[in-house]
């Protein structure tokens, strides 16, 4: 037996990664951890990536995320117009239509349009003239060093690596986390997806979105690192909760139809390419004022060159990434490739993304071929996501 | 008596028919195992050509024949539900028989001993 891509095999092989500060909290749980983007991740605790997947599913599981970037983008004049602005540089989201309170999903793009990274940005209610940053673990020192050498003079960028991620994914999460915050439950359940707040947990100031990676309801908690222990102990004392490794996180966010950075977006991609044309506002696809604008604005009249859709074999070997996808059974003409691709627990069948020739899929019934091991595998085009989102509207 | 492979296979030889599959150490380094892929009935295979494909949620594993031999069975079980392959990949859920099989091929090979210590 050969493993061609399995992390938790390859750990012991890979020397100097980065530890979060719930490391040794995931040895002691018995983690399996593997190397993502330079950190020792867990990949599955014992129940393995399935039951983490369905437990995520039905009640609600618990994610460290903290190898994730995390900043704050500041002005000398303390406006969050100026911030909006800086940002707007580099994004192709309306930052300053940003109400305090909220958080928006958008991309770092570079000057041919393609995505530096996907980021997730935050305007609090306690400090709303300054913004908060998420960014890709594999992709933060590219941002924040972006960032630093093209923000405008009068804006700075605060890199803040000792506040910890942990993210709370599934419909039971609600009400563990309302359990463990008590007075501020009241807070919690009035919050809405791509809501952002502050509340303490056990005695801990904590930053809160109501969003995740899953598909599912589901909150992310910011959380100082000294004190992350604490509070990950209380959630992880309620009984609806459970740790689960990035190997369920991977399998959640691909039947959600959420994009992975490095697999299914990269620094040739396009938003509209990737289906994220939901994500540009109506104010910056007339001022065009970010980097690739007219690539973009061309995509968005015209239409782009290939198109991110889902794919589901038709039997049940899974379909993986860089498999390349064909018109018909024979032909030599490559039409696209999968960028991700694998088993989706909750169908029960092998689930996969990928691009294709947008003229192609137009003129298709719906299955063409992707080539696994030699063989050409019939594969359907689908809608995404493959799982319905449950996010709290 | 079942000999080891250090690929993770097994192999137990009985009335001159060999049975193969992957190991109780293999399917716990793999996880949760979702798609399995066995030979054609009457394949020839070589010893440490790959013959059969695992797949788990997260890799695609190359299954190495620990000898050489011709497949004379495969094994519907595992094939139907791949979880087989974690519960009891050393037992039900074995993949493929071969008949000729060598003593040379099987010298080669380690006791449950010797396997235990190579992956340790």
């Amino acid at each position: 037996m050969s493993a061609s891509a399995d992390a938790a095999v390859e750990s012991g092989e890979v020397a100097a990664l980065v530890h979060t500060p719930l490391h040794a909290w995931h040895l002691a749980r018995g983690a399996r951890m593997g190397a993502f983007a330079g950190y020792d991740m867990p990949i599955r605790y014992e129940p393995g990536t399935i039951a983490e997947h369905h437990h995520t599913r039905t009640s609600a599981s618990l994610f460290d995320v903290s190898h994730m970037g995390v900043a704050e983008l500041h002005a000398d004049d303390d406006t969050f117009h100026t911030v909006a602005e800086a940002l707007e540089l580099f994004v192709p989201c309306d930052v300053d239509l940003l109400p305090p309170g909220r958080q928006r999903y958008t991309q770092m793009l570079n000057a041919k349009g393609g995505i530096i990274d996907d980021l997730m940005i935050s305007r609090s209610r306690d400090q709303p003239n300054m913004l908060t940053i998420v960014s890709n673990a594999g992709r933060k020192a590219i941002v924040f060093e972006h960032l630093r050498q093209h923000l405008p003079a009068g804006t700075r960028l605060i890199q803040r690596p000792e506040v910890a991620l942990v993210a709370l994914q599934g419909p039971l999460a609600e009400t563990a986390l309302v359990r463990v915050a008590r007075s501020d439950g009241d807070t919690l359940t009035a919050m809405r997806f791509m809501d952002v707040a502050t509340v303490h947990l056990v005695g801990v100031q904590v930053g809160i979105s109501r969003s995740g990676y899953s598909g599912e309801d589901g909150f992310e908690i910011a959380i100082p690192s000294d004190d992350v222990l604490t509070v990950v102990g209380a959630l992880t004392a309620q009984p609806e909760v459970k740790p689960a490794g990035l190997g369920a996180r991977d399998t959640l966010r691909l039947e959600a139809g959420l994009c992975l950075y490095g697999n299914d977006i990269d620094e040739t991609t396009s938003p509209i390419e990737a289906g994220l044309a939901w994500s540009i506002q109506k104010r910056r696809r007339s001022d065009l004022g970010f980097p690739g604008a007219t690539r973009i604005a061309a995509e968005l009249s015209d239409g782009a060159a290939q198109r991110l859709v889902g794919l589901s074999p038709v039997g049940k070997a899974p379909v993986r990434e860089h498999a390349p996808l064909y018109a018909d059974a024979t032909s030599d003409r490559v039409i696209g490739h999968v960028t991700s691709g694998g088993f989706s627990p909750t169908l029960g069948r092998p689930i996969a993304c990928g691009y294709v020739d947008p003229d192609v899929v137009a003129n298709d019934e719906g299955i063409i071929y992707a080539e696994v091991r030699g063989s050409r595998l019939a594969v359907a085009i689908t809608s995404l996501p493959f799982v319905p989102h449950t996010y709290k509207r | 008596m079942k000999l080891y492979s250090t690929d993770h296979e097994w192999i137990e030889v009985v009335d001159g028919i060999a049975t193969v599959g992957i190991t109780q150490h293999a399917q716990d380094q793999l996880g949760d195992i979702v798609y399995v892929e066995l030979p054609e009935i009457g394949r020839s295979v070589t010893q440490g050509e790959s013959v059969a494909t695992v797949e788990s949620t997260k890799s695609v594993s190359d299954i190495y024949s620990p000898a050489a031999g011709e497949v004379t069975e495969i094994n519907d079980s595992p094939v139907a539900d791949p979880s087989q392959l974690n519960s009891d990949p050393e037992g039900a859920a074995w993949l493929y028989r071969l008949s000729g099989v060598s003593d040379a091929d099987l010298e080669g090979l380690m006791d449950a001993a010797a396997y235990e210590t190579f992956c340790n």
